[in-house]
């Protein structure tokens, strides 16, 4: 006969509205953790579409996505004519807020080369941009459709293609367009600053600027001796992907990532503290029944286990309701939550932990009730 | 009644027990002496706070005593100090409680609040619970197998508890006013049975009583006071 079992079933509203409680914490914990996975998902989304063996910048920046970089236009024809490099693009990145419908937009927009690295990846309706002017391909978190025309600056472009998942580390939805098209959004001036310059006599300014080059070399080569051949540049600067990537993950998402952390370790110290209060109360509601349990002849082994099952039951079953509930809900959450199995299996693994731990209190209790305390009034 | 030739279930001799020490000590049992055989009802009367409860205690395993020297079914358990180690196990082979308050466990229907106890000394379960429905039918009670102890009656609830404390076959029955939650009529029923069980089963038992309509179901009547046993048969 289990005793766990039973006292459970008798109070079984009970039990499980404490479950419910604890799935909600749980829950919470878990979203932090996804939230996390999906940070860094997203972060690196972008850095890795160009599908790029090698980032070449402005010299002694750290860009384009941690420091700002401004290269010659023309930079991606001197890269393309190193040995090694099969292809090469140049890139332009810039935020871009807009109005649709009344609503506040925000945007990454991407500049690319046609028929070089750099274009949308993804494309999960209508086609990748075929002109070289006032097309682009945005993503399905902006909420646009295709076909649709969208307002930037001065100039509207078409929706020609809609891509899923593709999101700047700021979580922005991205938006695709030729390259000559950003340079025109980053770089235009209003009209009356364009009179204002034209008075002042100076030429409209070279608008000839990208951000980056991406270029792929042969697979043969090591991207390293590709970045050495490009330092000599006194101007540029070069990273391989993986440099990149681990910039981005650092400067980017390291102080996120801190951040959670922390948050993550305080709510696991809370669901600690919580659920070794909720087996400390319930041993305490049971202080009489522990205590006649001891009188008829009980061995500590079935009261010690009386207790821990009832804590690890909880666990359990708050970790399930809680997963259950993130599993869900997960795709309302505003920014991408990525849940892993590893996360899941870890949480669970320190959950389990936690009810050991925090039945030792109740079992601490459980052992100390005197049998003599069942005696009587 | 019975005088049996038989060496005694219980025997104490000169024991006593204290609670606290200094100005909070409190002289609970004064060299209490006792013998009580098999067959034997014995009666335990004495005003509120004169260390009935601690009598039965002493004599149950529950609470150690300050001094003296205790034997149980052959078995010397105290001799100013414990002598066994597994007293639990003692306790459950044994001795069967019945308490003032029935104790049954809420989270258990009748039936498995008396094959519980048969159900940690290690009897398998199918034969636990025919004996436990045994035990409710010889008791009256073997209709109310499946309520639990919140919806039994005062004399239900009692019975169950007795069922309960004699499911191991206990040679040594404690019981603290067992009928004090009951009227007197069921009271009785509850005394005569206890008897019945003593009789049959060569048991000892030893209850605490006030009613004094059931005077006359004990063997042997001691009155309780300031902690020393006084006989009046
Ligand atoms: N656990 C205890 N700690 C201190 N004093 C106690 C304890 N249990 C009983 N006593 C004291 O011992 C005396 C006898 O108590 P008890 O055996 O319960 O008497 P009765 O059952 O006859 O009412 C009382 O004075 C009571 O206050
Ligand atoms: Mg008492």
């Amino acid at each position: 006969m289990n005793l766990a079992y039973r006292d459970i079933k008798h109070n079984l509203g009970r039990f499980l509205l404490t479950c419910f409680g604890l799935s909600l914490l749980l829950g919470v914990v878990l979203s932090m953790i996804g939230i996390y996975r999906g940070l860094v998902d997203d972060a690196l989304t972008l850095v890795r579409a160009p599908n790029a063996d090698i980032w070449v910048v402005e010299t002694g920046t750290l860009g384009p996505f941690a420091e700002a970089s401004r290269i010659p236009g023309n930079t991606r024809e001197d890269i393309a004519r190193i040995a090694g490099v099969t292809a090469a693009g140049a890139m332009n990145f810039q935020s871009v807020q807009t109005q649709r419908h009344g609503q506040e937009l925000r945007l990454y927009v991407v500049g690319y080369e046609l028929g070089h690295p750099g274009g949308p990846i993804n494309i999960v309706e209508g086609r990748n941009i075929g002109r070289d002017r006032y097309e682009a391909v945005a993503d399905l978190g902006l909420g646009v459709k295709t076909g649709e025309t969208l307002q930037l600056g001065r100039t509207a472009f078409k929706i020609v293609g809609l891509t899923e998942g593709m999101v700047a580390s700021g979580g922005d939805p991205l938006l695709y367009m030729t390259l000559r098209d950003s340079q025109q959004l980053q770089f235009e001036l209003s009209p009356s600053a364009v009179r204002k310059e034209r008075a002042r006599g100076a030429r409209p300014g070279s608008a000839d600027t990208v951000n980056a080059v991406v270029a792929q070399v042969s697979a043969n080569i090591a991207p390293e001796t590709v970045v050495q051949d490009i330092k000599r540049w006194k101007h540029l600067a070069a990273m391989s992907q993986v440099e990149q990537e681990t910039l981005l993950t650092q400067s980017v998402v390291d102080r996120a990532r801190k951040q959670i952390g922390l948050f993550t370790a305080i709510l696991l110290v809370v669901s600690a503290v919580i659920i070794a209060l909720i087996v400390y109360t319930m041993t305490m509601d049971k202080i009489r029944e522990i205590a006649t349990l001891k009188l008829i002849g009980a061995p500590d082994r079935t009261i010690i286990g009386m207790v821990i099952q009832q804590s690890v039951a909880m666990g359990v079953i708050g970790f399930g309701f809680g997963a259950l509930l993130i599993v869900n809900i997960k795709d309302y959450f505003p920014r991408r939550v990525v849940l892993q199995p590893e996360d899941g299996l870890a949480l669970a693994g320190v959950i389990l932990i936690v009810c050991l731990l925090s039945s030792a209190l109740g079992v601490r209790l459980a052992l100390k009730i005197d049998p003599a305390s069942a005696m009587g009034g | 009644m019975t005088t049996t030739p038989q060496s005694p279930l219980i025997e104490l001799k000169h024991i006593s027990k204290h609670y606290g020490e200094g100005e909070t000590r409190v002289d609970a049992l004064r060299d209490v002496s006792l013998e009580v055989y098999p067959g034997q009802v014995i009666g335990l009367l004495g005003p509120s706070g004169s260390g009935k409860t601690t009598l039965l205690n002493i004599i149950g395993c529950i609470v150690e005593a300050s001094s003296g020297w205790a034997k149980l079914d052959g078995d010397v358990i105290y001799d100013n100090a414990w002598m066994k180690s597994d007293l639990r196990r003692l306790r459950l082979d044994k001795v069967g409680f019945i308490f003032q308050f029935h104790n049954l466990l809420p989270f258990l229907n009748s039936m498995e609040n008396v094959s519980v106890v048969l159900d940690l000394a290690g009897v398998p379960a199918d034969r636990a619970k025919q004996r436990a429905q045994e035990l409710l039918e010889y008791l009256e009670v073997g209709h109310r197998r499946d309520a639990y102890p919140a919806h039994l009656s005062g004399g239900e609830a009692q019975r169950v508890a007795i069922a309960r404390a004699l499911a191991n076959n206990p040679r040594i029955i404690l019981a603290d006013e067992p009928t004090a939650a009951l009227d007197s009529e069921r009271a009785l029923i509850v005394m005569k049975l206890l008897r019945k069980l003593a009789v049959e089963q060569d048991a000892a038992v030893l209850a605490v009583t006030h009613d004094e309509k059931i005077y006359d179901q004990f063997d042997r009547i001691f009155h309780v006071r300031d902690g020393q046993l006084v006989t009046e048969d």
